[in-house]
């Protein structure tokens, strides 16, 4: 799948600078792209509406084009991350309609009417969420990578614990979970740090819980 | 990846309709074994039918006082279902075992099932594999195969069945429920639902092209201790080497289902026979016939040692 002509160019002073230039630069890269090719048909799209960190999107997408594509390339919402593109590594974490997911492994299209939460939409550098403001306090992080994910991730893991879904080291079946620090390591297993920032990750989560994880 | 048309259904019937009418359709729900498999092109569909807001979203009692659960069910859903935790443990802890939170809040019951194996050699176009290209032979076969199939292999394919829950629902006598274009409905034993690798590595199971899985239904719980036991390379978010899924009875008795070992969770009535019996006589019942490869052999001392574990645990 080629990737969009703007990432080819731009980095992030890119796309702070504004889309003129992007857009002149993918229009005469695609005419190119056309001429240097058999006629085809183009790709089919896709026209959705969905809703980002409070405000409503409505765009029309070739249809291989994944949630995480959407809102980097897209809506230019780059806070989340591509690590590995396969669900391995958990830096494209979201939340969809409450629910942590990899954005990696589904289509924007999937999510026509949904409700998504980058973290950007989490909290801001004025007004941080609790979680982010703790992850910063405990050096839960070094090249900051996997950070957006982790903090996605772990603000949906205290939701889960809290809606009782148990998980692989939950002793009792039957009885609500509480937050520990092997629960939350083992909640927090897919979401992987090169760095190794994991204990200070736990502590972080554990800090926003109220618990010495 | 492959361009493709979409389009989204509301029924079953829709869907097994759309699926006739169009021609190099696949069903999409939870995505997360079918994506990853169309950015390596492995998987090239030409239109995507999504059935992730088909209906089939609930847990609901049977009439035989079993539960019948909805294909679109997550993974998450199903793992924390007051009624699963209670009567059927044993799916909640290979739930819970298996993939991220993120992956099981996606993934359905139907596509757990439906996911396919995680042989390297599968994933590497670059590799034979009679199962992605048949024909073309089988990279594991001889190369790095310690991750494959111990029994229930053929000369065309050795690679293991990944899913977790499958080991369990096995162990329960699941049966898959589905529904073809005609309006036709079924249940297919789980038991039955996997095919034999044989020289079709490719067919991987009994459904017919277009036929879609309405549901899983458990028979009425059986009671016991339920216990997953699965050994892998990293204590979280890897596949199985091995996994014993098992149901042990106050008297001893019981039912045991391996993972991690065949094309399919692995199951012989012979071997739960031998349950009093212990650890070894267990184990070797299951694996008998066994075949192996200088690099899979530890998996018949893994099985019965992890056995042999969860027999312990489950006595107290």
């Amino acid at each position: 799948m080629a990737l969009p002509d703007e990432f080819s160019i731009s980095r992030r002073g890119l796309l702070a600078a504004g889309a003129a230039s992007v857009a002149a630069a993918s229009a005469s890269s695609s005419v190119a792209e056309a001429q240097s090719r058999p006629l085809a048909d183009p790709p089919p799209t896709a026209k959705l509406r969905f809703d980002v960190n409070g405000t409503a999107h409505d765009l029309e997408l070739d249809t291989r084009t994944t949630l995480l594509d959407a809102l980097r390339e897209h809506l230019h919402l780059s806070g989340t991350k591509k690590g590995c593109d396969h669900g391995q590594c958990g830096a494209c974490t979201v939340i969809v309609d409450g629910r942590r997911i990899n954005s990696c492994l589904t289509l924007a299209v999937m999510h026509d009417g949904e409700k998504i939460t980058t973290i950007e939409g989490l909290g801001t550098p004025d007004k941080m969420h609790a979680m982010q403001e703790a992850f910063v306090a405990h050096d839960g992080f070094q090249c900051g990578y996997c950070t957006p994910g982790q903090i996605c991730s772990a603000v949906a893991v205290l939701d889960e614990i809290k809606a009782g879904i148990p998980s692989h080291v939950t002793a009792d079946l039957t009885a609500a979970p509480t937050v520990t620090n092997m629960e939350i390591r083992e909640r927090m297993s897919g979401n992987i740090c090169r760095c190794g920032a994991y204990p200070n990750i736990v502590a972080a989560i554990g800090d926003v819980a109220g618990v010495k994880a | 990846m492959k361009s493709f048309t979409y389009e989204r259904v509301d029924t079953p019937a829709a869907a097994t309709a759309a699926f006739a009418r169009t021609k190099g359709s696949r069903y999409i729900a939870g995505g997360t074994n079918l994506l990853d498999l169309m950015k390596l092109e492995i998987e090239t569909p030409g239109h995507l039918i999504d059935i992730s807001r088909l209906a089939l979203d609930k847990i609901e009692p049977t009439p035989e006082g079993g539960l019948r659960i909805g294909a679109m069910v997550r993974n998450t859903d199903l793992a924390a279902d007051a009624r699963v935790r209670r009567d059927y443990g044993l799916v909640s802890r290979a739930l819970v075992a298996g993939a991220s939170g993120q992956l099981r809040n996606k993934a359905t019951t139907a596509g757990n099932l439906l996911q396919r194996t995680r042989c390297p050699y599968f994933y590497d176009p670059n590799q034979p594999c009679n199962k992605r290209n048949p024909g073309s032979g089988c990279a594991a076969i001889g190369g790095f195969s310690r991750l494959h199939a111990v029994v229930g292999a053929s000369e065309a394919c050795i690679a293991t069945h990944p899913s977790d829950m499958a080991v369990a629902m096995q162990a329960l006598d699941a049966a898959v429920e589905t529904v073809d274009a005609a309006g036709k409905t079924r249940s297919i034993a789980l038991a039955d639902f996997y095919r034999p690798p044989g020289t079709t590595p490719h067919l991987e199971n009994m459904l017919a092209p277009g036929e879609l899985i309405t549901g899983v239904t458990l028979p009425k719980p059986v009671g016991g201790i339920h216990i997953y036991h699965k050994v892998r390379d990293r204590a979280s978010y890897a596949f199985a080497l091995i996994s014993v899924g098992a149901i042990v009875q106050p008297d001893g008795s019981g039912r045991v289902a391996l993972g991690g070992v065949a094309y399919k969770p692995w199951r012989v009535k012979a071997a739960e026979a031998e349950m009093p019996r212990g650890a070894k006589a267990v184990a070797t019942a299951l694996l008998a016939g066994a075949k192996t490869s200088h690099e899979n052999a530890y998996k018949l001392p893994l099985v019965e040692r992890t056995l042999a574990g969860v027999l312990m645990q489950a006595r107290g």
